[in-house]
């Protein structure tokens, strides 16, 4: 439900960002542009249901791999799961063919445990993004890490699976 | 100390009070605690404008707090004395109280008070001791922890530290989905929790915070410019400098006992290992290297070794390094996680965050008798420091959601809670003993 809510807003967004730009008459490779979507959620309003291939910036396409930005960990572990292989592979190519986009990865960690401990684990898990990007070409210069340990959930409950979303690497554009 | 007591207090007007407080509840204890009477303090002066606080019930209730005193409710009393000649010391053995205190409070010059307090032993039917404080308006709480500090010490032989301080970081969310917005504030506050005030606010996370050994600094971490940076600000003038900057982590500080160095944690090489900051020259120079992670370095009282937390082994534990570096030892053995140890002031006992069945809990660890105790109930309690007295332990839990504060006395028998009206609350530290005490 929340995904699909987001999906529509970020279809919207660049909807509208693109109708700004259409004079250009180019695709929105820069990534730079994607910046734009944080900010103008709230003023997405209509105008987003049309067909057609994709012609936003394609880390905004719903229907793209390059849309799902996080990876989640199993608990006290940074081994990347098996099932966001292909979604890391697909941000590798996105950057290998942009090289002069750059990502931010974010590490984060569950609340349980010493608050330090779970920076330095946060870090690990931005690492091991930073590792796979790297293992499939990306330069390291187009890679950057911060940990932000149990400080910035994503979701605010005390359970297993408030912690299970809150295990995880954000890829910020 | 007159002198610099006042010093204290010009240079604490310019901090930013707040309104919020915290409120305090003792959740267990007080058997085999010491039968005293605090009476209420007598108001000199004018009645239509007596002083902002009762002394004696902050006499009391701080006594209380400690677990070691058990103060005889006002309206048990037989009688309210407020000099000498008026305490008959039958009344005090009717009701098994073994020690009275008792005071009163009189106008001294514009915004000035005198306080003056006895402390008596009961059952001998003498005076034990006595003093005649001056004292002002802002100061009349303290003055009362001073007074709860003398009583304690009179009585127990160890040092009060009642007129002592706690800092710790509050969050307050607001806002859903990206509207969602975090205030990140770092705190000061009485031991007792009245009159916090704000030091530094963020909408990005604080953490870490540390006392230096004189109570006049606090090292701490903060994300502001979405980088982590070791900064270390002037409680009093607000005044900062930016220690430590460096690509990847930037945290952990904690202060040597002699204020010279911060232990600290940095991967700037790659992965978490503990440095030494020489502060005054801003040198660095590396404690641990290991690819595990290192970090929540503490220092012993007496300088001579830290404790970190370490993965080396599989999971977290508590390992031991000389000043000087080596081979650290490992310190911890008790269940598969123990992280964020500190030292009792005695340098005997550790305090540290444990796991207990899936339970994260404050254990103490005594490191020469080997005795490991777990001294909380909470599943998510963390971020343990001991007052400076070594006497009790303040920590972060959670109570219906919510992040509070609680505190237990180290012998385990007293539990309290600090309550905050709003948002979370977390990462207590206890001061040091402040300058006004120390050179008393």
């Amino acid at each position: 439900m929340k995904p699909q809510i987001s999906a529509w807003l970020a279809l919207a967004v660049s909807a509208l960002l693109f109708a700004g730009c259409a004079g250009t008459g180019s695709k929105q490779d820069d990534p730079g542009a994607s910046i734009e979507d944080r900010s103008a959620a709230g003023a997405a309003t209509a105008g987003a249901s049309q067909g057609g291939p994709w012609t936003g910036n394609p880390l905004d396409n719903p229907n793209s791999l390059l849309y799902a930005k996080t990876v989640y960990f199993d608990f006290d572990q940074s081994t990347i799961r098996s099932e966001f292989i292909d979604v890391l592979r697909a941000h590798a190519g996105y950057l290998n063919g942009n090289q002069s986009a750059t990502v931010l990865v974010e590490g984060h960690a569950d609340e349980r445990g010493s608050r330090e401990y779970n920076i330095a684990l946060g870090e690990r898990r931005a690492n091991a993004v930073r590792s796979f990007l790297e293992a499939e070409g990306v330069a390291s210069s187009q890679i950057n890490t911060i940990s932000y340990g149990e400080e910035r959930p994503a979701a605010f409950g005390h359970d297993e699976g408030s912690w299970a979303e809150n295990r995880r690497g954000v890829l910020v554009y | 100390m007159k002198r610099l007591f006042v010093l204290f207090v010009l240079l604490g007007l310019t901090l930013h009070a707040r309104a919020t407080s915290l409120t305090i509840e003792i959740t267990q204890g007080l058997e085999g605690a010491l039968p005293i009477a605090v009476v209420p303090f007598a108001w000199r002066g004018d009645a239509s404008q007596p002083p902002p606080h009762e002394v004696g019930g902050v006499v009391a209730s701080d006594l209380q707090r400690s677990g070691r005193f058990k103060p005889l409710p006002a309206n048990e009393m037989l009688t309210r004395p407020t000099r000498g000649e008026e305490v008959d010391f039958r009344d005090w053995r009717a009701l098994n109280v073994e020690n009275l205190v008792i005071g009163d409070v009189s106008p001294n010059g514009p915004g000035g008070y005198l306080v003056r307090f006895y402390l008596y032993d009961v059952f001998r039917g003498e005076q034990i001791t006595g003093y005649s404080m001056p004292t002002t308006a802002r100061d009349l709480r303290a003055t009362a922890h001073h007074i709860a500090d003398i009583i304690y010490e009179t009585l127990t032989g160890q040092p009060g530290a009642f007129a002592t301080r706690i800092a710790y970081v509050t969050s307050v969310r607001s806002g859903t989905g990206k509207e969602a917005k975090e205030r990140v504030e770092l705190r000061i506050a009485d031991a007792d929790g009245f009159g916090p005030q704000t030091i530094v606010s963020s909408e990005e996370p604080i953490m870490s915070p540390a006392w230096s050994p004189d109570g006049r600094r606090i090292a701490y971490v903060s994300f502001e410019n979405a980088q982590p940076s070791i900064w270390v600000q002037e409680v009093f003038t607000g005044k900062r400098d930016r220690l430590t900057s460096f690509k990847g982590i930037n945290g952990a500080p904690a202060w040597s006992p002699d204020g010279r160095f911060l232990a600290l944690t940095l991967s700037k090489d790659g992965n978490p290992d503990i440095f030494v900051m020489d502060i005054a020259r801003r040198s660095l120079r590396p404690l641990t290297r290991h690819w595990s992670i290192d970090t929540e370095p503490a220092w012993s009282p007496d300088g001579k070794s830290l404790v970190f937390t370490s993965d080396r082994g599989g999971a977290p534990q508590i390992y031991r390094v000389s000043v000087n570096g080596g081979e650290p030892s490992r310190v911890s053995f008790e269940g598969g996680y123990n992280a964020r140890a500190s030292f009792a002031p005695d340098g005997r006992l550790l305090t540290m965050v444990t796991r207990v069945d899936g339970q994260y809990r404050i254990a103490t660890l005594d490191v020469e008798a080997r005795d490991f105790r777990v001294m909380s109930t909470g599943r998510l309690d963390e971020s343990p420091s001991f007052a400076p007295n070594g006497s009790m332990i303040i920590y972060a839990t959670r109570v219906g959601g919510k992040g509070v504060l609680a505190a237990v006395s180290t012998d385990g028998r007293v539990q309290q809670r600090l309550r905050l009206q709003e948002g979370d609350v977390r990462e207590p530290v206890w001061s040091p003993y402040l300058q006004q005490e120390r050179n008393r």
